[in-house]
């Protein structure tokens, strides 16, 4: 007779992090594997053209980039919010909110001031939309108790119908010839790319500093000691006098305010107008709660686990034309990862010994 | 405008039967500690499978079957993450909404836009469907509704007057103690998360073979999420959930109803979600202490810990 016995594993090494993530994402590869040989596609063909399409060529390797910019940024926000176990499952409504906050400054003053102003302008109206509607379900939380999974994801849905309903009405514009969306933004709100690339430079380069500064606040300051008390150990919080209103309040607002950039970046760089919010944003912010979990909530490793969700987006939707597969591949593949990264969590933080017993 | 009224009520009660389905199962889950949050995922896997199966084999009962074989199936995937391997529930609740979604994408490819040639025809009840008003509005209705209020009455019974619920309910209260009692936690879990994922699936087959008797990608429109919120808002008690999910079913209605007055169509369509915050609010103001949540929901339980 064999026993499993399960023991906490006392010390986590980043090495062996890292492996257990790693072999998880391969063992989730591999049961995705299984899903294509069930739709009568061949697994090894099919899983080597998404990295082949998306890291393989000079072209994938600029789209993966341009799609890993708003995955990064709302990514590192993310792991800010689950840090203090702040379920922000809302990032696609505070993406949304930041890009029309952004959509209207561009519309109201870029005739009328050079790019260098009303970008920046742009950005910082992009990030109080995403925190606005970030502060909402922290309040909600703080004082009302109300669960954040259901505010965040009913705010998601308001905020879409609520853009449908002013590209639809009173924000409709005469150059798109009677069809749902603004007028474009103005040459001077238009974000520069990296010639021959989608990649819009400024989003990026704020991406970056982003998670820079975010990893400096989370590990070396007071208020990044406070949000992890929050989360880790809320009791020991209260007793040391910890404010929790303050503290989430704030981290809604850099996790908002990060997705609210994201949208800026999208609305500037990408489609040049505010249209429909399933086109503004496909689905970024259900994607980055998978970079945030896989970069084990460090908001400098989520570049690289953005950059790798990234290529899963471009290379599952080159596939998805290429193999004639449905749109929702992309969902299968990102929702199986998920499940198997969490397995795999559980092989980190326990020992599982098989014991002989006579 | 008699007329009106009726078929108003009467769709009300249509547009509430998954609602109600879903928040039920929930309840039954989060009863015993588990958050579920992958009721959207699961409730469109029900409406595929049960849309495929009813369109090829013609038999709507065994669309109805198979969806929920098909739910407890992917729910399984929850159970083994939070209940075995211990793993956060909010994580693995999204990972199977995610899972749940675009496998249900996948399989219903081919029969988007694809009407039913047989449909889930509704059921009058002898006598009591000859009422007038009452009759039109309750007891000439989907089949569905019939069941989804009979299950939810019935998993109030089983939770608040059995043995079995007794043991799901401490389970979420104190697992530590009920497990000295010899109760076997995690198989109650299991247990609890499996009927709920079939409950949701339930909800999904309402929706693609009675309700609009079509399959399209996105039908479930949110309503899983709302089944979460209403959990709340019925505070967890399957008998106020028959309330909660009508009253919101009145909401969905209520979109179509309004739109002819020169309302814009995406304010109305805001209603369901905003009605579910203010609802949350007003409960919490009116007092906080009623948001009793099972109290040991969304952590996970280890073997020989208190």
């Amino acid at each position: 007779m064999f026993k499993i016995k399960v023991s906490d594993r006392e010390n986590i090494t980043k090495t062996r992090s890292f492996m257990t993530n790693t072999f998880s994402l391969c063992a989730g590869l591999v049961a995705i594997g299984f899903i294509f040989l069930s739709c009568k596609v061949n697994p090894f063909f099919a899983i080597s053209a998404i990295f082949a399409d998306s890291f393989g060529t000079i072209y994938g390797i600029k789209e993966t980039i341009t799609k890993a910019i708003p995955l990064i940024l709302i990514g590192t926000g993310l792991t800010f919010a689950f840090r203090a176990k702040f379920w922000n499952i809302g990032a696609e409504g505070q993406l949304l909110m930041g890009a029309l906050f952004g959509t209207w400054i561009a519309l109201t003053f870029g005739e009328f001031f050079p790019g260098y102003i009303i970008v920046p302008m742009m950005f910082i109206a992009g990030f109080i939309g995403g925190s606005l509607c970030g502060i909402i379900p922290a309040i909600l939380k703080i004082k009302y108790s109300i669960n954040e999974v259901i505010s965040t994801l009913m705010l998601n849905y308001i905020c879409a119908e609520f853009i449908t309903m002013l590209i639809v009405g009173p924000w409709k514009g005469s150059q798109r010839f009677g069809f749902p969306g603004t007028n474009d933004l103005p040459a001077s709100a238009v974000l520069n790319l990296i010639p021959g690339s989608r990649i819009h430079y400024a989003t990026l380069i704020v991406t970056i500093l982003f998670a820079a500064i975010l990893c400096i606040i989370v590990y070396k300051t007071k208020f990044g000691y406070e949000v992890r008390v929050v989360g880790e150990n809320p009791d020991a919080g209260k007793y040391a006098g910890i404010n929790f209103f303050r503290t989430t309040v704030l981290v809604m607002m850099i996790s908002g305010g990060a997705a609210g950039l994201a949208g800026v970046g999208e609305v500037a760089g990408i489609h040049h107008y505010l249209g429909y919010p399933a086109s503004i944003s496909s689905g970024y912010g259900f994607t980055a709660i998978i970079v945030a979990w896989l970069a084990k909530l460090n908001p400098l490793y989520t570049i690289i686990s953005g950059i790798f969700f990234a290529g899963i987006l471009v290379g599952g939707d080159a596939i998805q034309i290429s193999l004639g597969l449905p749109a929702a591949t992309v969902q299968i593949i990102n929702g199986t990862l998920l499940v198997f990264l969490i397995m795999g969590d559980f092989f980190l933080k326990n020992r599982i010994r098989i014991q002989r017993i006579q | 405008m008699e007329d009106i009224i009726i078929s108003v009520l009467q769709r009300t009660m249509i547009a509430g039967t998954p609602l109600l389905l879903a928040t039920v199962g929930e309840i039954i889950c989060e009863r015993s500690g588990i958050l579920n949050l992958g009721v959207e995922g699961v409730m469109s896997v029900g409406a595929v499978v049960a849309f495929i199966v009813t369109f090829l084999t013609g038999q709507p009962w065994l669309g109805v079957a198979a969806a929920i074989v098909a739910g407890m199936a992917v729910s399984l995937i929850h159970a083994f993450a939070s209940v075995t391997l211990q793993a956060n529930q909010v994580v693995s609740g999204l990972a199977l909404t995610m899972l749940g979604l675009g496998l249900s994408g996948m399989l219903g490819k081919p029969y988007i836009g694809k009407p039913l040639a047989i449909k889930m025809n509704s059921f009058a009840v002898p006598f009591l469907s000859d009422i007038p008003y009452a009759g039109k509005i309750f007891f000439n209705q989907s089949p569905f509704f019939f069941l989804a209020v009979g299950l939810a009455l019935l998993a109030w019974f089983f939770l608040e007057r059995t043995r079995f619920g007794i043991k799901v309910r401490s389970t979420g209260e104190n697992p530590g103690a009920t497990e000295t009692h010899g109760v076997n936690v995690s198989l109650i879990r299991y247990i609890c998360i499996l009927i709920g994922g079939g409950f949701s699936a339930l909800a999904g087959a309402h929706l693609s073979i009675s309700y609009s008797k079509s399959w399209i990608e996105g039908m479930t429109a949110g309503r899983g999420w709302i089944a979460i919120a209403l959990t709340i808002f019925a505070l967890w008690n399957p008998g106020k959930a028959i309330f909660a999910a009508f009253l919101f079913g009145g909401i969905f209605v209520l979109q179509y109803l309004l739109q002819p007055l020169g309302i814009s169509p995406n304010f109305l369509a805001m209603l369901p979600y905003a009605t579910t915050l203010i609802v949350l609010l007003l409960i919490s103001l009116k007092d906080p202490r009623k948001l009793n949540a099972p109290a040991k929901l969304g952590e996970p339980y280890k073997k020989g810990e208190r």
